[in-house]
């Protein structure tokens, strides 16, 4: 029987990991992939939790997640492709059309 | 136990590979690993549906997306080739070190409050837990959640569109 | 039945709507219909309803229509209701039958105007206020009423915009009916924060108990209003709006500067008489200030040439009149005379339109003469009306004054004096602009062989308006008076204090005086201004300087320019060169560019780059962690 807590840590350490993706890859489609690791991270721990509290709402939230994770990625790579073919590149720091 | 740990190391082995690899390609396919990994640490909680879903959504929906785009895109040739050329660890490396000290930061921090907190024994009802079957999702999922569950798929159909609509070739 | 009171409401307030969105669309015919039928309506409402009230045993002749709760915080509520009553339902009568002439009139005499159909939204705009005012059942929403009609007035003497004496005229009606209002609305709050209710009903019972006769605070609220009523009433020393409103369209003046809005300062005192019984000290006051203004007024229009203004100074003296009234607690002779000034004012107004229709404009009475072979419909009602001014016996004026007169005189003697010789010069005037204009010869001949007698749709209201200038008088026949008993409900405190010593002799000997005095002034006006022609310019230089003085109307405006106008204005001045422009414009401007300077350097912090906000967003999570960990 392995505790919980672990589970916890491990969702803990996967998220960072996305989060230091995010932060230190330029490349647009790593990010996106690293934005997809944390998204993982999360649900691992709702099942987790799911699974201490035998609560099965929790298992429902990583679902709902998952849906609204297929439709950003549908989204986000669209918007990544069209970037591309604007900008003609994939460097995060090439965009920065929010300047003030 | 021994599974876990297994497991939990393909994880976050993947994991660190996606964010290292060179070549977007094989950051997709360590994705897919990581993915894979998640599925069977689900199976280890209990819920196998979810499990599936994993492999299905994730590993076959997603991932494919990311490599079709990659293909799409000229597969090999956009790598982070500018990360190298260019001199950012004088122009952002204080940025990357922050980043990483924070990460760091987090990771003892979640890990300190999980190792020592107690988590609340307090138990749901085993029946209708249902051991993560299909019958105990759907069962909830149809009646407590009705309306999120329509709303998600008037999502799906949204993100559909604008899929389209953003990846039209421009007129 | 008596529940449907508000379709009153609804009728001018359709009208108003209908007209004001799709005026021009629907074409002058239809708005000429509308508008008139519209307040026909509203008048067929008001007489079933007076039919009904008076068949009613004279105890339960007060009614109140709850519409709805017009609005509640903590413990000040205020219902919109209306209270029907003898009193508002006599005055919903005389606004809506007068009203409805005058529409009709109005249909040709604006007939040619550009802006027909605004003209007739604005007149159903005014009768739907005015019946607001009237036929509110609480000081507050007879307050949007009053501000109702006071804007409907605004608006209607501005109409021709383009001249600037009518914007004038009209700006300045509406600041001077402001400071009156001011007036209304503290007496509101005085009454609000002593009585706790501003329901009639409420406040007239409570009235007697928590404040009793010549409490402090009675006294402030009587006050207030007689200030609100000096302003809306144009008595004195708020008079001065009145003759420039004559800038308007003559059946402007007729309806809204002589029959009725001028009237609501008398109907709120007379609303309010429970209160005004507790103050005596303010009625006198409103006797006296409406006496001054009766004889004030009346000299006025003694020296005037042009035949609105004269009338328009008699209309001021007139209302003082119903102020005597008033004052002295005789509120049924009061309303009575508004009633019948309703009617033979409202007569003169529109006679004085039709021959200035006639004239193409021209209203010198110096310039007319021997109108009435050209004009014999306006003529003749223009005959009657002078005479019910004047109080020509048997006609209604002669009636509603005697009772005034008669009540002033057991009031006190130099009160009726001063009436009479006022009455005096009343009957003086009106007849002088009788012979002037219509009789005699005429004094230019270019301008009389063009006049004419005015279309029918213009001549029928005269007609009927002039029936009524000679049968409403005898609704108040000394001792057989259908109005006082008919009122008494409304008046129940007032009647016994001031006509329960009915004395029938005195009343008659007046009944005589006052008749022969009118019959003097007629007569005075025949010798001077049709016989002896040279009386006028003769007196004129015997009386020198006070000549003068009337001509000028007392420098009355000259003398407000001086203390009031050009201070304020001198004031204003300074405050928008030194203060507005010095400290506040400073202000404002320092504040927007402290801002602005705020912004550039925020402005930094935009740098684009989506990998710095990821991470302001890591460093935010991890501070909330730290956060959490630490409590």
């Amino acid at each position: 029987m392995v505790p919980t807590s672990y589970f916890l840590v491990l969702s803990a350490v996967l998220f960072v990991i996305g989060a230091l993706g995010v932060l230190l890859r330029r490349n647009v489609l790593i990010i996106f992939m690293s934005v997809e690791m944390m998204l993982n991270a999360v649900n691992l721990t709702f099942a987790a939790l799911a699974y201490h509290f035998l609560q099965i709402h929790g298992q429902i939230f990583v679902l709902m997640v998952m849906v609204v994770a297929a439709a950003e990625v549908a989204v986000g790579l669209a918007i990544v492709m069209s970037v591309i073919r604007h900008k003609d590149t994939t460097n995060i720091e090439d965009v920065n059309l929010l300047k003030g | 136990m021994v599974l876990f740990v297994v497991f939990a190391l393909i994880a976050i082995v993947a994991a660190v590979g996606v964010i290292i690899s060179r070549r977007p390609i094989y950051s997709a396919l360590f994705l897919l690993l990581n993915f894979a990994s998640l599925a069977a640490l689900y199976i280890m909680l209990q819920a196998q549906f979810l499990a599936a879903v994993q492999v299905i959504v994730y590993g076959g929906a997603i991932v494919v997306l990311f490599l079709f785009v990659v293909m799409l895109l000229g597969g090999g040739e956009l790598n982070d080739i500018r990360d190298t050329n260019r001199p950012f660890l004088q122009r952002f490396g204080w940025q990357r070190f922050v980043a990483v000290g924070l990460g760091v930061l987090m990771v003892a921090g979640l890990g300190y409050g999980l190792v020592t907190g107690e988590l609340s024994a307090v138990q749901g009802d085993p029946a209708a837990f249902g051991q993560g079957s299909v019958q105990a999702i759907g069962s909830v999922l149809y009646t407590d959640y009705l309306l999120p569950f329509e709303l998600a798929s008037v999502l799906l159909l949204v993100g559909m569109i604008g899929a389209v609509v953003l990846a039209r070739p421009p007129e | 039945m008596l529940d449907y009171a508000w379709l009153m409401l609804v009728f001018p307030a359709l009208g108003a709507l209908i007209i004001s969105l799709f005026g021009t669309r629907l074409g002058r015919r239809v708005v000429g219909f509308l508008a008139p039928a519209m307040v026909f309506l509203s008048f067929a409402v008001a007489v079933a309803l007076a039919i009904q009230l008076f068949s009613l045993p004279h105890e339960e002749q007060s009614h109140s229509v709850l519409l709805w709760q017009w609005m509640a915080a903590g413990n000040f509520s205020v219902d919109a209701g209306l209270l029907i009553d003898p009193l508002s339902i006599v005055m919903a009568l005389v606004v809506t039958g007068v009203g409805f002439l005058i529409h009709v009139y109005s249909t040709g005499y604006m007939h040619d105007d550009p802006r027909f159909p605004r003209f007739f939204a604005y007149l159903n705009l005014f009768i739907l206020m005015m019946l607001t005012l009237v036929l509110a059942d609480n000081y507050l929403l007879m307050f949007v009423g009053w501000e109702g009609v006071g804007l409907a007035s605004y608006l209607l003497i501005g109409f021709w915009f383009e001249k600037p004496s009518a914007a004038d005229a009209g700006k300045k009606a509406f600041i001077v009916n402001r400071i009156g209002d001011f007036g209304l609305l503290l007496a509101i709050m005085v009454i609000w924060t002593g009585l706790g209710s501003l329901r009639f009903t409420e406040v007239f019972e409570a009235a007697p108990e928590v404040w009793g006769v010549g409490n402090i605070a009675v006294m402030t609220a009587t006050m207030l209003m007689l200030l609100a009523a000096t302003g809306k009433s144009a008595q004195i020393p708020l008079y001065v709006w009145l003759p420039d409103a004559m800038e308007g369209p003559t059946p402007v003046s007729a309806l809204i500067h002589a029959a009725t809005m001028v009237t609501a300062g008398v109907y709120m005192i007379a609303r309010s008489a429970p209160l005004f019984d507790l103050a005596p000290t303010t009625g006198n006051w409103v006797a006296w200030i409406g006496v001054a203004t009766a004889l004030i007024a009346g000299t006025i229009a003694l020296t005037q040439t042009d035949m609105k203004r004269i009338l328009a100074y008699s209309t001021v003296s007139q209302l003082g009149f119903m102020f005597v009234a008033v004052g002295v607690g005789a509120y049924a002779a009061g309303i009575f005379h508004l009633i019948t000034h309703a009617f033979f004012k409202a007569l003169l107004f529109l006679g004085a339109g039709s021959v200035m229709h006639g004239l193409h404009g021209e209203l010198d009475i110096r310039k007319m003469g021997n109108l009435r072979a050209k004009m014999p419909i306006t003529h003749w009602t223009f005959f009657i009306g002078a005479g019910a001014l004047a109080g020509v016996p048997l006609l209604s004026g002669f009636f509603s004054k005697d009772a005034i007169l008669y009540n002033a005189f057991n009031y006190s003697i130099p009160l009726w004096a001063i009436g009479a010789v006022t009455a005096f010069i009343t009957a003086v005037y009106s007849f002088r602009m009788v012979f002037m204009a219509f009789w005699g010869k005429e004094r230019d001949a270019k301008l009389w062989s063009h006049a004419h007698e005015s279309p029918r749709v213009m001549t029928i209201p005269l007609i009927l308006l002039a029936v009524g200038a000679l049968l409403t008088g005898y609704l108040g026949l000394p001792s057989l008076s259908l109005i006082d008993p008919a009122l008494e409900p409304a008046f129940e405190a007032a009647a016994g204090a001031s006509e329960g010593h009915a004395n029938l002799t005195l009343e008659l000997i007046l009944l005589v005086v006052s008749g022969l005095i009118a019959l003097a002034g007629v007569f005075l006006a025949y010798r001077a201004f049709l016989v002896n022609k040279d009386l006028p310019a003769r007196v004129r230089a015997a009386l020198g300087p006070v000549t003068k003085l009337v001509d000028n109307k007392y420098y009355v405006d000259e003398l407000y320019n001086m203390i009031i106008v050009n201070p304020l204005r001198s004031f204003g001045g300074w405050l928008a060169a030194t203060f507005d422009k010095g400290g506040i414009d400073g202000a404002v401007n320092g504040l927007a560019g402290v801002t602005g300077w705020l912004g550039t350097q925020v402005r930094r912090l935009q740098t684009g780059m989506v990998g710095l906000y990821a991470l302001a967003m890591l460093f935010g999570a991890v501070a909330l962690l730290a956060w959490l960990a630490i409590r």
